[in-house]
This record gives C-alpha cells, structure tokens and sequence, in this order.
C-alpha cells in the first residue's frame, strides 16, 4: 500500500475542507491537454494572420473578388472597384478598411457559445478540460462585466446575417470577368461562393438563430411553422462546432487565396 | 479471460485518507463496481462504497474512475488496458463520508429551492391537453437518474467551493428548463434562473454534458437555450420592444371590438329599437372587458357617457361626455360627445343649450346617424 503525500498544497477547490485528501490537480490519465492545445494553436493562428492581413491594407481585391475580410469596403481610401456600397466612409479615415467592418464578425464569434467554450477553455483554462482543477483563485463566469457582455451575442448575430447578405453578393459578383462582364465563372467564384454557404451554415446552425426561430416558444403545437424551423435548425445546431471551424478556416483560406491572385503570385483558372 | 487487475482505490474519511493500491481479479464482462465488490469480498471488507440497480439507472454509484466522473456499474474493464492501474476516488466536489461514499446533500437542498411544477390554478386534472411535441423538450431532461457527475464536474463549484450558495448547478439548470418550456408552467423562471439560480456562472464549457451517463444534450439544450431566455427577458431591447406593441395591439384591438359592441347595442336602444332593461347586462360586460385592457380612464369617455344617459344619470352622462370633448381630437367622436350632451341638455329641458349643442355636433360631423334623433332638424329637437 502506498500513502499519497500530503505535505504539498492542496490543488485549488477540490482541496475545500471536508472533501477527500487528494493533491493531485487531476488525476485523468488521458492526453486531455492536446484538445485545449490544439485549439490555442489553431485559433492563435487565425488571430495572427488575420490581424497581418487587416493591417496590410493591399492585396485584398482581385478583380472580381473582393476578401471576406475587407468586404464591405467602406473607406475612402478602397481598392478600385472594390467597394460596392459605396465609400460611405469620408478620406479624414487613414487606416485599412478592414479595420472599420472587423468587429463584426470578429464580436460574433468572440460571444458565440461555441468559441467560448473554445477559449474560456484552451485560453483561460476555465477549466482546461473537464475534471482538471483550473488555476484561478476565484470565479464568476459571466455574472459580472466584462462576461456579461456575452449576453449581446444576438446582436452580432443580427449583424452576422447583413454579412452573410453581403458576402453571398461578393460571391455572385465573382460570375464576372476582369473587365466586369457577367456570365463568368472562375475558382475564385467556387472559393467565394463555398465560404459564403459556410457562413451561412454557421449562422443558421447559433444558438441564438435556434432561440429566434422557435426555442423561446412555450407551446410548439400552436406554431406548427415555426416548431418546424426551429427543427431544421435545430439539426444544424448539433453541428454548429463543424461550422464554426470550416467557416473559420473558410474565410481565411478565401483571402488567402484572394491575397495569390492579387500578388500575382497564381492566376485564376477561369471556367468559361 | 481472467486477469489480474492493478487498482488504486481512495480509502479515507474527511479527516484523512489516501489512494490504496490492491491487485485484484478481473473476469470477462466485468464493470468498474464487480470488482470493487471483489475488493470487498476479498481483501478490504471495510470498504465503503455505494451502490443500488448496478444498471445505470438509480445513479446511486457515482464516483471518479481515473479522474473522471462516472457511474461504476457501467465502466467496462475492457475500457482499459489490462496493464493499466486504474484509479477510484469518490466525487471530489461533495464532503467524503468514508471512502468512496460522499455526502451529497448539496443537491438535494438546491432541489428544494426550485419550485415545483405550477399550472394554471383553474386548471382541473382531466383537463391537461397538450401534444407531444409540446413536451419533447421537458422530457429529455426527464432521463436524468440524479447521479450528480454533472454536478461534481462543475468547475464552478468543483473548484470553488465559495460558489456553492449562489450556484445551483446543471442538473437544476435542467430542471429550470424542463419547467419553463413546459407549455402548463405558469411560473416566472427566466430572471430567477440567472438571480437566483445563478445561471449566469456557467460558461457553457460543457463538462456536465462529457459525463452525463443519460446522454443529456445539458448545455445546447437547456442551458444555453434558458440563458437565450434570459436576453429575450433582460437585454433585448428589441424584442421587449415587439412583444409590448404586440400586446398593446392585441389589447387595443380587444378593446376597440367590445367597444364597438356596447357602443351599437346603445345606439340601438337610442333609436327605440330595444331597450335598455334587455341590452343591459350585455353592455356592462362588453364595457368591463373594454376598460380591463384600455390604457387609460378617458379613452372611453363617450360611450360611458352614452351609457349613463341610457341608465338615466345624467349628471355622469354629462360629465363623461365632457370629458370626452376636452379628451378626443376626432371630429367623430366630438360629435357623438355633443349629441350625447344635447340630450343630456334636452331631458333636463334646457332647449337653447340643446340646440347648441346639436349645432355643434353637426359642425363636427354634418353626416352623424345619431342626429337622426333629433329629426334632422337642429332647432327643434
Ligand atoms: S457547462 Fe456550465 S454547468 Fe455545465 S459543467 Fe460547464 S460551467 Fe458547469
Ligand atoms: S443530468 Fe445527467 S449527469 Fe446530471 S444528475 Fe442527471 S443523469 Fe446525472
Ligand atoms: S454563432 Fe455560435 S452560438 Fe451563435
Ligand atoms: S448502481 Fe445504480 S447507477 Fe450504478
């Protein structure tokens, strides 16, 4: 019989008078850190290139495709023929147009259910993963602010459907040419048009779509339509996880590949 | 096939304890607690350990099976490598009694302090009917066995014990949901769930939904969906914003049909049609449901003022129709307000403030039916 040692501190919570003496932080024997890992190291990335990207101010138009992350392009200082609302924004505004639009769908997956799970896991290790004591002395999740903040998430999701709109009409401009003809389809048109389905498939499957469509009802049977919407998104909601990550990397691998085009690093292979 | 087992089994009470290492017996198709019970029958009878249906279903067993919170009677051996020490510890969010015996008592005080089912009070038992579809969403949580893993994985009370009071804990975030989606529940849950209940402690980081051994969906589809129904009730502006014109517009519409109803039953006893002993209780109900939802006392001024004048109060009549003028900006109205007062000023056989009043009335509305009554002619009524 062995006796575990006591004389270091106890690991913090699960060390609360009364319950059983165990030291030890955890004592799963699995790799549960590589999940939190992965998920810092993915996301840390993202965050990187995407800030690089929206201070780079150059190389996010390709005629015809305009980068999710400079769309809309609303600042006076746009690339040519890039800014299909109009440059509502007047020339006293220096910096990159990214900058003006980023807190949107930056805000919308900042307060998505499902990132946050992601972060407050793998970033506040609160907790890193389930059964592992976390680190901080005291908690208060999202009583107070600055969490409570979470609770705007519809919001963004309503913001998150006007960029959908605008997205899919990016996608629908890439059926033209360089010179603006329409009737035309290249790779970037197929790039455009799947992550604008991906960012659709993300906000349709959110929690908050879910409670909109029917969740917040009491009585299914009196709304027959919207029990069924709420079903169909519903469907979608149990992959929402999925659909965060593709549409994650779906909107950095279209500008990424925008940013070839508009380097002229590659060409775009044109369909007809 | 047998093996030999190497097991390390938390042995203590609150005072003291520490992980036991034993090598113990393993047949084919065993769980977690067969060979706790072999334990017990072979080299520590003493060991506490608590048990019931050994079938998933009495949640009586919980306990940490290599760190991880599960039910003993439904941990295969054969999860694990034959060569591997598997550890057993009791909860390590609840007080430990002796061994692998916690107290959970925590639980069953935060049961109490949600209150129970409450349907309508007028609601007789037969008279429940709702359809299935209404009830999907309360009876997944329905499957809850109260084994409380979810409750000991929470790392808002697992890790800090200070929580405790002011957290109910998922398996009552279930419970909260269960009854605020059911469609007879007439309780106000969703500013008590994050008041009272503290919903707002959880960061949805889905701990409680690894371990539940009844695969209940907890975070998507009750916690996440109530702290939906808190915004709608707290933080959306917009939506607070709908649903008040939504039940201002139903309200007004009801009162504009029951008052459309007393008003035409009056004017029916106005042009001798009926009269008044035989409309009477039908007006006063119409009238009762058209002030319940009215916004204010003066909306209504000209129809009271037409039903005092039927009642034969004419003194109220007067006033009402008064207070109708100084109140309605629509030339209708007024003109109704002016007939009304004409035959206030007529039954009180004062004819010249009659018949300026019926010229009033007339100024207003040249076309009111009601003038009628007077025979169309304004100096004689
Ligand atoms: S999701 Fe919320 S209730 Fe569930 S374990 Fe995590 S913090 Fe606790
Ligand atoms: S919700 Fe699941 S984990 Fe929690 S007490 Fe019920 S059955 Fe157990
Ligand atoms: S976008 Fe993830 S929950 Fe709304
Ligand atoms: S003994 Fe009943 S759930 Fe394990």
């Amino acid at each position: 019989m062995t006796q575990t040692d006591h004389s270091g501190p106890l690991a913090a919570g699960t060390g609360a008078p009364g319950r059983a003496h165990i030291t030890l932080r955890t004592l799963r024997t699995d790799r549960w850190w590589v999940q939190p890992a992965i998920t810092a190291g993915v996301l840390f990335s993202f965050v990187i290139y995407a800030t690089w990207r929206a201070f780079e101010n150059a190389y996010y138009y390709a005629t015809p495709y305009l980068s999710p992350f400079y769309s809309p392009c609303v600042a006076e200082n746009c690339a040519p023929g890039s800014d299909d609302l109009g440059r509502l924004v007047g020339d006293w505004y220096p910096l990159s147009p990214a900058l003006l639009i980023l807190v949107f769908p930056l805000g919308f997956r900042m307060t998505c259910y499902y990132y946050r799970k992601a972060y407050y896991r793998s970033f506040w290790l609160s907790p890193p993963a389930c059964a592992v004591a976390e680190p901080h002395r005291t908690y208060t999740g999202e009583t107070r602010a600055p969490l409570i903040l979470q609770n705007s998430h519809r919001w963004f999701f309503y913001a998150g459907l006007v960029f959908n709109v605008i997205l899919t009409w990016d996608a629908l401009l890439g059926f033209r040419n360089s010179d603006g003809d329409w009737g035309h389809m290249g790779l970037g048109t197929v790039v455009l048009l799947t992550n604008a389905t991906l960012l659709w498939l993300y906000s349709l499957s959110c929690h908050s779509c879910r409670n909109t469509f029917g969740g917040r009802l009491k009585h299914f049977s009196k709304h027959p339509i919207r029990y069924r919407t709420w079903t169909f998104v519903s469907r979608l909601n149990t992959r929402h996880p999925l659909f965060a990550w593709l549409s994650l990397f779906g909107v950095a691998l279209t500008d990424f590949y925008i940013r070839l085009l508009a380097t002229g690093t590659i060409s775009d292979p044109t369909f007809f | 096939m047998g093996y030999t087992a190497k097991f390390r089994v938390w042995r203590g009470t609150d005072e003291d304890g520490a992980l036991n290492d034993y090598d113990v017996d393993v047949n084919e198709g065993e769980v977690v607690l067969d060979v706790i019970h072999r334990l017990q029958a072979t080299q520590a009878p003493d060991l506490a350990v608590r048990w019931n249906c050994k079938a998933g279903k009495c949640g009586s067993c919980s306990a940490e099976i290599n760190g991880r919170p599960r039910l003993l009677c439904m941990t295969r051996m054969n999860t694990f490598d034959q060569s591997e020490t598997v550890t057993v510890t009791p909860l390590r969010a609840f007080p430990v009694i002796r061994d692998l015996v916690t107290n959970v008592s925590f639980n069953y005080q935060k049961a109490r302090e949600v209150p129970s089912f409450t349907p309508p009070p007028d609601l007789k038992a037969g008279d429940y009917r709702m359809q299935q579809i209404d009830v999907e969403r309360s009876q997944e949580f329905r499957k809850c066995i109260e084994c409380f893993l979810c409750q000991d994985t929470c790392h808002v009370i697992r890790d800090h014990e200070e929580n405790k009071p002011v957290f109910a804990g998922p398996r009552f975030f279930i419970r909260i949901a269960e009854l605020d989606m059911h469609p007879l529940d007439t309780l106000e849950r969703k500013h008590s769930a994050q008041e009272d209940y503290g919903l707002g402690y959880c960061n949805i980081t889905k701990c409680c939904t690894e371990v539940c051994p009844e695969g209940i969906h907890i975070t998507d589809n009750a916690i996440i969906p109530m702290k939906e129904r808190v915004v709608d009730a707290k933080y959306d502006p917009a939506f607070g914003l709908f649903r008040v014109l939504r039940a201002r517009s139903k309200s007004t519409k009801t009162m504009n049909e029951q008052a459309d109803r007393a008003w035409s039953l009056l004017c029916s006893v106005e042009a001798g049609d009926v009269d008044y002993a035989s409309v009477r209780s039908d007006v006063e109900d119409a009238m009762r449901q058209a002030k319940g939802v009215a916004s204010t006392g003066t909306v209504l001024a000209s129809l009271e003022a037409l039903d005092h004048f039927e009642a034969g109060r004419l003194d109220e009549a007067a006033a009402e129709a008064q207070a109708s003028l100084s109140w309605h900006r629509s030339a209708q109205e007024r003109s109704d307000a002016w007939v009304t007062l004409a035959r206030v000023y007529d039954a009180q056989e004062r004819p010249t403030a009659t018949v300026e009043a019926i010229e009033n009335a007339r100024r207003h509305w040249p076309d009111n039916p009601r003038l009628r009554h007077f025979g169309g002619d304004e100096r004689r009524p």
